[in-house]
């Protein structure tokens, strides 16, 4: 049963993101993608990372892909004839070259570690959004302080990038780049 | 029950095809796209990592990950509207002032 769950979810998220990448229409690619980060938080659920989950169809399906697809109904953009670039052939078959590689060593190397404490039991015992946020708020409080700040600055870089430049003169060519 | 392989097989495939699409593609929207392919591929791969070494470690990063992720999307699109209204174009091979 576990497995024919990730034969399900790991099958749709491939198909999934080879639609992203190789798909025409720009909208069609987002809805690719919305359907892969859907399928990846169901992994996460097999993975017990219930919360995770939750977190990625919140934040990423909810509201990064929405973000992009504002854009793109901001920008209203044609389908263009021509999607990828001219020498794409060489990029790919490289590319499958280097997987091919990747995967070998992958397949060559040992998966060994020291185990931690927070068997799936102990997890289960508590809930998988009470571990995470002891452990959040104890020895990851500093990231959790920094992330918030990084947050804030993208947030007002995003504003100061993306705000309509102000009207000064009428000599001035429409295009000049008055964003500081 | 499934092998750890098996999870890092498809991050690695994943990730791949996320850099395929970086390369491949000339409209600079997909590209992002692309990155978030990426960024994906390796969210799969820390959290398998932290569910069979029975740590909570890969789950945090994760976590910073997909904050990084929505400010990556957010100066990413909005680096994109600008050069949109000044150039008219959103792909990246008419995008080159930087060029050497």
């Amino acid at each position: 049963m576990m497995w024919l769950l990730f034969i399900y979810f790991a099958t749709v998220s491939l198909v999934a993101g080879v639609l992203t990448v190789s798909l025409r229409n720009a909208v069609h690619c987002a809805m690719a993608l919305l359907t892969l980060l859907l399928h990846m938080a169901g992994l996460f659920v097999m993975l017990n990372a219930e919360f995770l989950a939750m977190v990625q169809i919140i934040v990423y399906a909810g509201a990064i892909l929405i973000l992009y697809l504002f854009v793109l109904m901001l920008m209203n953009l044609k389908t263009e004839e021509q999607h990828l670039h001219k020498k794409h052939s060489y990029v790919l078959f490289a590319s499958i070259g280097l997987l091919a590689e990747l995967l070998i060593l992958l397949m060559l190397s040992p998966y060994g570690g020291t185990l931690g404490t927070a068997t799936p039991e102990v997890i289960l015992n508590t809930g998988p959004s009470h571990a995470v946020g002891i452990t959040m708020f104890s020895d990851y409080l500093l990231l959790f302080e920094i992330v918030g700040i990084f947050l804030l600055g993208a947030v007002i870089g995003a504003i100061v990038l993306a705000k309509t430049p102000p009207k000064t003169d009428n000599q001035e060519p429409a295009n000049t780049p008055t964003v500081s | 029950m499934i092998p750890l392989s098996a999870y890092v097989a498809l991050s690695a495939i994943l990730f791949m095809t996320g850099l395929i699409g970086v390369l491949i593609r000339r409209n600079f929207i997909i590209v992002l796209m692309s990155v978030e392919i990426m960024l994906n591929a390796a969210n799969i791969n820390l959290v398998a990592f932290s569910h069979y070494l029975n740590s909570m470690a890969g789950q945090m990063s994760a976590l910073f990950i997909i904050a990084v992720a929505a400010a990556e999307a957010a100066i990413g699109l909005a680096i994109i509207i600008v050069i949109f209204r000044g150039k008219m174009a959103t792909n990246v091979d008419q995008i080159n002032i930087l060029k050497w």
